[in-house]
């Protein structure tokens, strides 16, 4: 069966517009919570107030959030019947097009060269992970993924004897408390921490990142998952490292772990490390081509 | 929170400590890895060229009492021949350490602005000769852009845009001090402290 699939070029730069510029309702909502907690005239506070003053401007001038626009990052499920081939094509214009209109800074590099392709186009460029599903609609993801906070992301082996860390749950906890030590202030904190327990090294981060799709305030099904999740949120926190590295009672905004089998001889915990600019954005587009954004 | 004009005075400086909330307004210069190597290579190490002395008695005069913003803006110029910055967030400063402490020394500045931090030399530095590092907020990309009011003029363009240096009109520029002129630096004080909580944390 071949669906007449639509043209969704501008329903692409659309999806890519308001995640460069519009922040996630529940990330900015976390972001105005955090700031209460933070004491009166701190300099956390102020990086904080300072923050969503700058949400409110890119939101209602439709301007970038953050100069680094980031690694888009796209999670297609398709019906049966679609072409990736077509949707593929569809993205990329649509990249080329939101870099002409500014909501895309030129981000991909030629690593050989060092060419800026300069229209967000490249070999690999952007990341597309494609997905057929039972449903009738299409359902996209969009992360923008900053550079920042992504140099500051780490993959632990498990067992590690510097941070006592076996192969267990207290064990994911020790890494990811020592990932977040390492990155202080570098990754524009407050964040959200993305984990995967398992898989091989390059699964591994792709499960971590997809953590980062998740809402906030949802509940990981696995009750032990939850309750880690919860204690690494505390724990985190408590180092101190806060706002922008200033120290504060706010490191991190979220965590969010899933786990996936692995190789009897490997044990990889994977920590995707997303700055305060945490970037992800819905489109659903309904077999009668309606397009909604959420 | 602080107010504070260039040209900045010692005394201004002194009264900051790290934590310390600014709004930043005047005049400030942009500066990167070359615009550093290009000041110590040329001014500092040996007495400028004739053929450059109107950019040395230019930079003496703006970076006195001055503040120098680690910054490769991106900038848009327009059909007039005017131009504006698009995007003018903070470049890493750690890169411009081996240079710092002279160009603060030299040139009478009195404030940095980046992102990250910087190290000994430059605390050191900050504590001989009245100096801060401001540390500008990471991402805010619409907000800088906002606080830059003007461009006046820039130099050295051949260095290429994101590495010539600005000079600009800035007004109610949001920064924390965190490097002040005491010998502190709030950096080294969460690494610290933080360090001490996540030993506590893996008993
Ligand atoms: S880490 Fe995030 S907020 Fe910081 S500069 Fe990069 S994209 Fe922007």
């Amino acid at each position: 069966m071949i669906t007449m699939q639509p043209d969704l070029v501008e329903a692409f730069m659309e999806l890519v517009r308001r995640a460069s510029t519009i922040l996630p309702v529940d990330v900015e909502e976390a972001i105005v919570q955090a700031r209460a907690h933070e004491p009166a005239n701190s300099a956390s506070e102020r990086a904080l107030d300072t923050i969503l003053q700058n949400i409110q401007l890119a939101r209602e001038g439709s301007l970038p959030i953050c100069q680094d626009t980031g690694t888009p990052i796209f999670e297609i499920r398709y019906p049966f019947g679609w072409s990736t081939l077509m949707l593929t094509e569809h993205i990329r214009k649509a990249m080329r097009e939101a870099t002409a209109r500014s909501y895309l800074r030129p981000n991909a590099v030629d690593s050989l060269t060092g060419e800026n392709s300069g229209d967000n186009t490249g070999e690999g460029y952007p990341t597309l992970h494609f997905c057929e599903w039972v449903e009738d609609y299409l359902h996209v993801d969009l992360l923008l993924k900053g550079g920042g906070c992504e140099n500051v992301s780490a993959q632990y082996e498990l067992p590690d004897t510097r941070l006592k860390a076996g192969r267990d749950l207290d064990g994911v906890r020790r890494v990811v408390l020592d990932a977040v030590f390492q990155a202080q202030g570098k990754g524009c904190p407050p964040g959200v921490l993305g984990i995967a327990i398992g898989g091989d090294r390059g699964s591994s981060y792709l499960k971590a990142k997809q953590q980062l799709l998740r809402l906030l305030d949802d509940e990981n099904p696995n009750s032990e998952l939850a309750a880690l999740e919860k204690q690494i949120y505390h724990e985190a926190n408590a180092l101190g490292i806060g706002p922008m590295g200033f120290g504060g009672e706010t490191t991190v905004l979220g965590v969010k772990i899933g786990a996936q089998h692995r190789l009897p001889a490997s044990y990889f915990v994977s920590i995707a490390y997303m700055c305060w600019a945490n970037r992800r954005t819905i489109m659903n587009v309904g077999p009668d081509g309606k397009v909604t954004y959420g | 929170m602080v107010e504070l004009t260039t040209p900045i005075s010692a005394e201004e400086i002194h009264a900051l400590q790290v934590g310390d909330a600014v709004s930043l307004n005047g005049v400030i210069v942009t500066g990167r890895d070359a615009a550093h190597k290009f000041m110590v290579e040329h001014f500092i190490r040996q007495p400028a060229m004739p053929e450059e002395q109107p950019l040395y008695a230019e930079l003496m005069r703006l970076l006195n009492g001055g503040v120098i913003y680690h910054c490769g803006p991106v900038v848009k110029k327009h059909d007039d021949d005017t131009c504006s910055f698009v995007a003018a967030g903070p470049t890493t400063s750690i890169r411009e350490e081996i240079y710092q402490q002279d160009v603060i020394a030299h040139f009478n500045l009195r404030g940095i602005i980046g992102k990250g931090g910087m190290g000994p030399d430059t605390l050191k530095a900050c504590q001989e000769h009245a100096a801060v590092y401001f540390h500008a907020i990471g991402g805010i990309a619409p907000l800088i852009a906002q606080a830059v009011k003007q461009i006046l003029a820039v130099h050295k363009l051949e260095f290429g845009i994101p590495e010539a240096m600005w000079v600009i009109r800035v007004k109610h520029f949001p920064v924390i001090v965190t490097m002040d002129s005491h010998g502190q630096s709030l950096h080294e004080r969460v690494k610290w402290q933080s360090q001490e909580i996540l030993t506590a944390l893996l008993e």
